[in-house]
């Protein structure tokens, strides 16, 4: 997963948990029956846009609020293949590098991009839009290992020979 | 020799068995106690069951599991996903509750210990700071390698130091003091770091006031909130029957990210408006905004302490006739107490409706969930869009006594102007 490119979904600041899934609808017994209401108090119709390899640009605080970790599964299930945004809820990520969804910190790309642009990511090196550069930090290698697993149950099982 | 260290960095330290961490270190750690509740206890279980090769728990007795998201159970699905969890708690000899009370409650009532490191599958358990105890919350993923391995990895946080001064007002409380600084700091103030309180203005707070600041770190983004744990904290775990497991003290040299100083005279009454909990006004800038619903109760204001103020301002009076008042005791413990007080035959007569001990509305799951276009006033934890029921609907957050005050007059005011 070195390169891959994307149609940007913008969203802003403080992304909540309950936003991105809400409470009502934790009882549906899989993450494929959650699926329909991801983003649902805000923008009901998400979840039937979004393409496999979509991308989410947000502002800051992306995922705050409850562990609940149905939020960084409904995201991945959705299809899309990373959020970049300008900070994140310190649980929410680690529940998404434990479910191996990429998460990007970058605070520049919100003013360049807008929703339906392509977007490319060069995997801990930058993004680009447009022919423009946008440099990001890299993981740590121990937190690339769990992303490029799948996520921690699955990097555990790699590490243990059963997969 | 080490460094000087805050209190987060040396419970860190002895979690990880070594002398010194300093902010951003990755250490693995020893986890003292790993809580979990109805939440998302069901899918630990379904990874443990389905995606290991060799199940099995470090140590059960660091587990405590707590049913009180969906109590009692609104839905076949709840009750089985119940179900799960208690079958499996049984088979493994796992400290169990259900329908006792709001999980971070039963925890402080019986559980967490000063210097302990404790993971909880919920994000409001940094409240164990008010014992002294280094809480955290993770999602399940997180929970089930510590439950399997009893170890976990933590990044060293910064911490953020709030010294108190000075003593709260008349009709002003914890929460009140708690709001002010997420407003001050933002939603993302104390991301990945600690918050610490201390100085004098602390020792003039109760533990029910130190519950409901610690607890609501989180709302700031805080990885944990932390008090010494002083002679005030030490009289309620002796008389909860428990021991400290060790008293950790920042060094007076430590360093922090950033002091902040608090004159806990200038707090005055605040509100958190839709949909951010760092939306906070003066709660005199929203007079006569019109409820529908008011909540007491929750991790945050459940607590005895909380109930003798509602029943003081709703003693002699009635709840609006057109707002619901709903009622919930954080815990049993906290809904005997209320009966024995005579609380309850206050709430009773003023026309409130009194429920179990649970989470409810705070989660917007099966109690008092509200409908389009509805206005709940609430002590719960969060405000965010849809929360306590419909996307398009609208919670703001404030203290016991304005919630209870709010209930009586139909629209948000403060106990003061009743």
């Amino acid at each position: 997963m070195d390169q891959f490119t994307g149609t940007v979904w913008m969203l802003g600041d403080d992304i909540d948990t309950d936003i991105i899934i809400p409470t009502e609808y934790l009882a549906l017994k899989t993450v494929e029956d959650m699926k329909p209401y991801g983003f649902y108090p805000l923008r009901p119709e998400l979840p039937g846009l979004i393409q496999p390899g979509d991308i989410i640009v947000a502002g800051k605080n992306f995922g705050c609020g409850s562990s609940r970790e149905q939020a960084p599964e409904i995201i991945k299930a959705l299809g899309v293949s990373c959020v970049i945004a300008k900070s994140f809820a310190r649980i929410f990520f680690r529940n998404s590098i434990n479910n191996g969804l990429l998460l990007i910190e970058n605070d520049q790309i919100q003013e360049a991009v807008k929703e339906g642009d392509r977007l490319t990511v060069y995997t801990n090196q930058y993004l680009e839009h447009e022919g423009k550069k946008y440099p990001i930090e890299a993981l740590p290698d121990n937190l690339l290992d769990i992303l490029n697993a799948g996520g921690l149950v699955k990097a555990m099982r790699k590490l243990n020979g059963l997969d | 020799m080490t460094g000087p260290m805050t209190m987060a960095e040396k419970i860190i330290a002895a979690a990880a068995g070594v002398d010194e961490v300093r902010p951003g270190d990755i250490h693995t750690v020893e986890v003292d106690q790993l809580m979990s509740n109805d939440g998302t206890t069901h899918l630990t279980i379904d990874m443990y069951q389905k995606k290991l090769k060799n199940p099995h728990i470090a140590d059960v007795s660091k587990l405590v599991w707590i049913v009180d998201h969906n109590v009692p159970c609104d839905s076949p699905k709840t009750a089985a996903s119940h179900k799960k969890m208690r079958d499996f708690a049984k088979e493994h000899g796992i400290t169990f509750y259900e329908g006792q009370g709001v999980c971070h409650q039963i925890m402080m009532e019986n559980h967490v210990r000063p210097g302990e490191l404790i993971f909880g599958a919920d994000s409001h358990t940094c409240a164990y700071g008010a014992l002294g105890a280094f809480g955290t919350g993770v999602g399940c993923t997180d929970y089930l390698y510590a439950m399997v391995t009893g170890k976990s990895w933590v990044l060293v946080p910064e911490t953020l130091k709030f010294n108190l001064t000075g003593k709260l007002r008349e009709g002003v409380y914890a929460r009140d003091l708690i709001l002010t600084i997420i407003g001050q700091i933002g939603a993302n103030g104390a991301n990945y770091k600690a918050m610490e309180f201390g100085g004098e203005g602390l020792k003039t707070l109760n533990m029910s006031d130190r519950i409901c600041i610690c607890n609501l770190c989180v709302e700031a983004g805080a990885k944990t909130a932390l008090m010494e744990a002083d002679e005030v904290a030490l009289a309620y775990l002796k008389e909860h029957g428990r021991e400290p497991k060790h008293l950790f003290h920042s060094d007076e040299d430590a360093e922090y990210a950033r002091v902040y100083d608090i004159d806990l005279g200038n707090i005055e009454p605040i509100v958190a408006k839709p949909h951010f909990v760092d939306n906070v006004v003066p709660a005199k800038e929203c007079l006569g905004v019109k409820i529908d619903e008011a909540f007491a109760g929750s991790c945050n204001n459940g607590r005895i302490e909380d109930l003798r103020v509602v029943a003081e301002i709703l003693k002699g009076r009635k709840v609006h006739p057109l707002v619901r008042f709903l009622i919930v005791p954080a815990s049993n413990t906290v809904y005997q107490q209320a009966l024995q007080e005579g609380l309850m035959d206050i709430f009773m007569e003023a026309g409130a409706i009194v429920m179990n001990a649970n989470c409810s509305v705070c989660w917007g799951s099966c109690q008092g969930v509200i409908g389009e276009k509805e206005v709940l006033i609430s002590t719960g934890t969060r405000n965010f869009k849809g929360r306590a029921g419909h996307p398009d609907s609208f919670v703001y957050l404030a203290s016991a006594a304005t919630v209870a005050a709010s209930a009586v007059a139909g629209y948000i005011t403060t106990a003061d102007r009743l």
